[in-house]
């Protein structure tokens, strides 16, 4: 692993058994992200790729092989480290953004501050910046159901990089939203790397916003790798 | 998590479904106060049947006899104290002794003999006795007609209603009716009697000093017997006989002790005394030894008996009583706690649907970096809030049903002229052991849900729409 590495894969393998049969959702993947890096997964439905990411993620475990991330394979971890590794190591935004709906913003971001037992003034003052970092400063009290699915994935990013992490894990972060809006949630992820120097990995469908903000397109196809190009036209 | 953290999220997850929650604890409050309303029902009875014993002075007290006098009550006794002739003469200066224990509360001879009265010219035989002026609160006399002595050598008399029924002839026949205390009361109090009796004088020079030969020459004049008359005044007529340890022995007719020991009235062992060494002393053939609290009877006729007394004691039954009365408050728990196990079970019903309600809600925690013991806490937390609810809110219920009853039962009590009484008690350990309880029975009942929140698949739960 080089001193650059961030997350490497190791013949990562992570099957589901369906009765009698065995279904591999990834299928022996090795490959390595550095630090700072912006990758995209890339691959049509079914293919592998939210699973890979799951698994970088700590959610779920490999059936076989190494996910090594900062240094520790989450292969070998408990399942209070796992938690832990979700907690400081990753934050992950979701295609359906998966706010709590009882909760409003500042609860909702300031939710993973409660998991890390940080005080609650420190706590509160954290998010209320978070929001306003990402242009919401100003709809902490409102629910989710008030807000639209722009400002929504915003909150969740807010919520995502609340405890800094050094890795982002997006999962389909503009499949439900119009393309503006997307593009404005895009260009927060990108700021985030650019500025913070956050490892991004994204799992999307869409092939066009990828090339146009990752640095990194891998390919997965029936939970193969089946390419990894670095992106040459890259948007600045 | 910090605890204040998973508290107030318990209680915002609580309000969210705030009328299944709020079902839920109504079942729980439900429960504890059936419990609370059981326990406190036998607690009360407890108390009631406790007070109403120690009233009747029935288990406070030891009867003292010398071992010279009376052969024991029992074989133990006779093989374990002194030989009867080395024994203790039960005398004042014994009496003193007695009273000076720790525990005893008094110490006072028995006074009682057959004697003679005069009523209305007529005579009448009667056991009379000497009553100590703490008997004043013996249960006896709480529907007593009239008063109870002014003070204690008051030339006055209780007596009790089979012998007021003498007095005035009106004893009825096989069949008929008996007539009521306050009838009975109502010519007698206030009129005298002429008790007649033995007067036992012993002359001061006989006091029991001086030498072995003067003692057998004075032997012979140890004491003489004078017939004598003192005129007493009615003043209550009693339907409860206060000395009903005595059986058969128990007297119809009571004067204060102080009056009746002064009268020096000539006592069975005197004439046995008459014959044998320390004629010239007076003694008594028992003592009542009434001791601060029943527990205490069984340590302080230790010390009597090491003094070489016999004693009898009625503790035996206030121990069979306290345990009918566990058995009693065991079965009046298991029925109260009865409905708090179903309460449990909703608190199980509830936690389970709100998993699976929540389900998708636990996956994005467990997302963002809660760990299995976050959610199990959180789970819990929420059944124990419900336990504290209930508890309290059942502990309230029961108190009021507690009151209504009191309430109810002393109105009942009052329209048959009884005293009124605290038939349910609710004492705070009860208090504080129902909420107790009832947050133990939520916890337990949260367990199996919580745990199961702990274990879901956060990828599954992601999933779940």
């Amino acid at each position: 692993m080089s001193s650059q590495s961030m997350i490497q894969l190791q013949d990562v393998c992570r099957h589901y058994s369906m009765g009698d049969t065995l279904i591999p959702a990834v299928d022996g993947i090795s490959l390595e992200i550095s630090t700072g890096e912006f990758v995209a997964l890339l691959g049509s439905s079914g293919s592998g790729k939210s699973s890979l990411l799951n698994l970088m993620a700590g959610l779920d475990r490999a059936t076989s092989g190494c996910v090594v991330v900062q240094g520790s394979n989450l292969v070998e971890l408990s399942r209070e480290a796992l938690a832990k590794h979700r907690l400081k190591t990753v934050g992950m935004v979701f295609q359906s953004f998966n706010l709590i709906p009882s909760m409003n913003l500042l609860e909702n971001v300031e939710l993973p501050l409660r998991f890390a037992e940080i005080d609650r003034n420190q706590r509160e003052m954290m998010a209320q910046k978070a929001l306003e970092r990402v242009g919401l400063g100003k709809r902490i009290r409102h629910r989710p159901s008030e807000l639209s699915g722009g400002e929504q994935q915003r909150a969740s990013l807010a919520r995502a990089l609340i405890n800094q992490p050094r890795i982002l894990l997006a999962d389909e972060p503009t499949g439900n939203l119009d393309s503006k809006t997307g593009t404005e949630i895009m260009g927060l992820i990108r700021e985030f790397n650019q500025t913070l120097g956050t490892t991004i990995v994204m799992v999307t469908h869409e092939r066009a916003i990828a090339e146009r903000y990752a640095q990194r397109m891998i390919f997965l196809a029936d939970g193969k790798l089946v390419g990894d190009q670095v992106n040459s036209g890259i948007e600045k | 998590m910090k605890l204040y953290d998973v508290t107030e999220l318990a209680l915002r997850n609580l309000r969210e479904s705030v009328l299944r929650n709020s079902l839920t604890t109504v079942g729980i409050s439900v429960g504890v106060a059936s419990l609370v309303a059981m326990l406190s029902l036998g607690i009360g009875l407890q108390q009631l049947a406790g007070r109403r014993l120690q009233k009747s002075g029935l288990f406070d007290t030891i009867i003292v006899t010398s071992r010279r006098d009376l052969r024991g009550f029992d074989r133990e006794q006779e093989q374990n104290g002194p030989a009867p002739a080395d024994s203790p003469v039960l005398n004042e200066e014994a009496r003193a002794k007695l009273a000076q224990l720790p525990n005893v509360r008094e110490a006072y001879p028995d006074i009682r003999f057959v004697t003679e009265l005069r009523y209305d010219d007529k005579p009448h035989l009667t056991m009379v006795a000497g009553l100590p002026a703490s008997a004043k609160s013996n249960d006896a006399f709480d529907g007593m007609q009239g008063s109870f002595f002014s003070n204690d050598d008051a030339p006055q008399a209780i007596i009790l209603k089979s012998f007021a029924e003498e007095l005035l002839g009106r004893t009825p026949k096989q069949g008929e009716a008996e007539p009521g205390v306050a009838e009975l009361a109502k010519p007698l109090l206030g009129k005298s009697f002429i008790l007649r009796y033995a007067e036992r004088t012993s002359p001061n020079s006989l006091s029991g000093s001086g030498n072995a030969s003067d003692n057998l020459a004075a032997m012979a004049s140890a004491y003489s017997v004078i017939s004598k008359e003192m005129t007493v005044t009615i003043v209550g007529v009693s339907e409860l006989n206060p000395d009903t340890m005595r059986g058969q022995a128990g007297a119809r007719v009571y004067l204060p002790l102080k009056l009746a020991e002064g009268m020096h009235v000539m006592q069975p062992s005197d004439l046995r005394n008459a014959s044998s060494q320390g004629a010239g002393e007076a003694t008594y053939s028992t003592v009542s030894v009434r001791v601060n609290n029943a527990s205490k009877v069984g340590d302080v006729e230790a010390a009597i008996k090491k003094l070489g007394f016999n004693t009898f004691s009625i503790t035996d039954a206030t121990k069979s009583l306290r345990q009918f009365f566990a058995i009693l408050d065991l079965f009046l728990g298991i029925f109260g706690s009865l409905a708090l196990a179903v309460a449990s079970i909703g608190i199980v019903n509830t936690l389970v649907m709100a998993i699976l309600e929540r389900r998708r809600e636990i996956g994005i925690m467990k997302a963002i970096g809660a760990s299995d013991s976050d959610v199990k806490g959180l789970f819990f937390a929420e059944a124990g809030a419900m336990g504290v609810f209930g508890g309290v809110l059942g502990v309230a219920l029961g108190w009021t049903i507690g009151q209504l009853i009191n309430f109810g039962t002393n109105v009942y009590l009052k329209r048959h002229q009884f005293p009124s009484e605290k038939v349910w008690l609710v004492p705070w350990w009860l208090v504080g052991g129902a909420i107790a309880f009832s947050i133990i029975v939520s916890l337990l009942s949260g367990l199996y849900p919580a745990s199961r929140a702990a274990r879901l698949d956060p990828v599954q739960a992601l999933r779940y729409e």
